[in-house]
């Protein structure tokens, strides 16, 4: 039997204490989506350098990557991918009931094999720049 | 059991081309980031070898796909928190989805440009 009960409003981040793990899933679903849509703005300015030809093109892309600053905001962006990627199935999930009972394990699967495939990356991602 | 927490109105088209985009973008995303960060390092590319992705058909339909159901997607969210959630109305609702409309079609427009640019199908 489903019951309503009066959460006030998620955005009231006093109340962080006392988020259930689905609040969390939703905060940090939000979060990530922003970070990925800022990414992509500016992912599409940094290849539209090919259109000013190969060499400004080669030159940035192997000029950001020679930064160590570069590489590692790219760990943290494959950990609000793979996060993104892994709570959206979970949404997914979610919107045609199934496994409704187990969101919140669901939720804290993400979390971790989110932090297992970033630790995994950081030598993919970090190496030759040191 | 704790209430439905969703940024959507799940009876709408709205809705639902988030969740058919968001099932393209899981599998599409996964593929680019592994491709482009540990098949291919990023560090390495050059323009020849882009070049040559973008010029093949599969690859460069998949890319453009990609483009348009990710900005789809993430502008999609981005209106549905700002005007959905936060009941955004009136002028405000107006001028937040005239700036998301341009916003988007100058991605598009852009990404297709530097598509163009590298691939040699035309």
């Amino acid at each position: 039997m489903s019951q309503s009960y009066d959460r006030g409003t998620v955005e009231d981040f006093g109340r962080w204490r006392s988020f259930s793990a689905g609040m969390w899933a939703w905060i940090f679903h939000k979060f990530t989506g922003w970070v990925l849509i800022g990414y992509l703005f500016t992912h599409i300015a940094v290849l539209s350098t090919a259109t000013t030809g190969p060499e400004v093109y080669e030159t940035t892309i192997q000029g950001l990557e020679s930064l160590a600053v570069v590489r590692l905001l790219e760990v943290g962006l494959l950990a609000v991918a793979v996060f993104h990627i892994l709570n959206g199935v979970r949404l997914l999930m979610v919107d045609l009931g199934v496994g409704l009972e187990a969101q919140d394990k669901s939720f804290y699967a993400s979390l971790i094999i989110t932090g297992a495939i970033t630790v995994a990356s950081v030598p993919t991602f970090l190496s030759g720049v040191f | 059991m704790a209430d439905h927490y969703s940024s959507f109105d799940r009876s709408g088209t709205s809705w639902l081309l988030q969740r058919l985009t968001a099932a393209f973008l899981v599998v599409v995303l996964a593929f680019h980031f592994f491709l482009l960060h540990f098949v291919n390092h990023a560090a390495d590319v050059t323009f020849a070898g882009t070049s040559a992705r973008m010029s093949t058909w599969t690859y460069f339909s998949l890319m453009v796909l990609f483009l348009l159901t990710a900005t789809f997607h993430g502008v999609n969210g981005v209106y549905n928190t700002v005007v959905g959630q936060d009941g955004v109305t009136g002028w405000k609702k107006t001028a937040v989805t005239a700036v998301l409309v341009v916003a988007s079609l100058l991605m598009v427009v852009q990404g297709l440009r530097t598509a163009l640019v590298w691939t040699n199908l035309f």
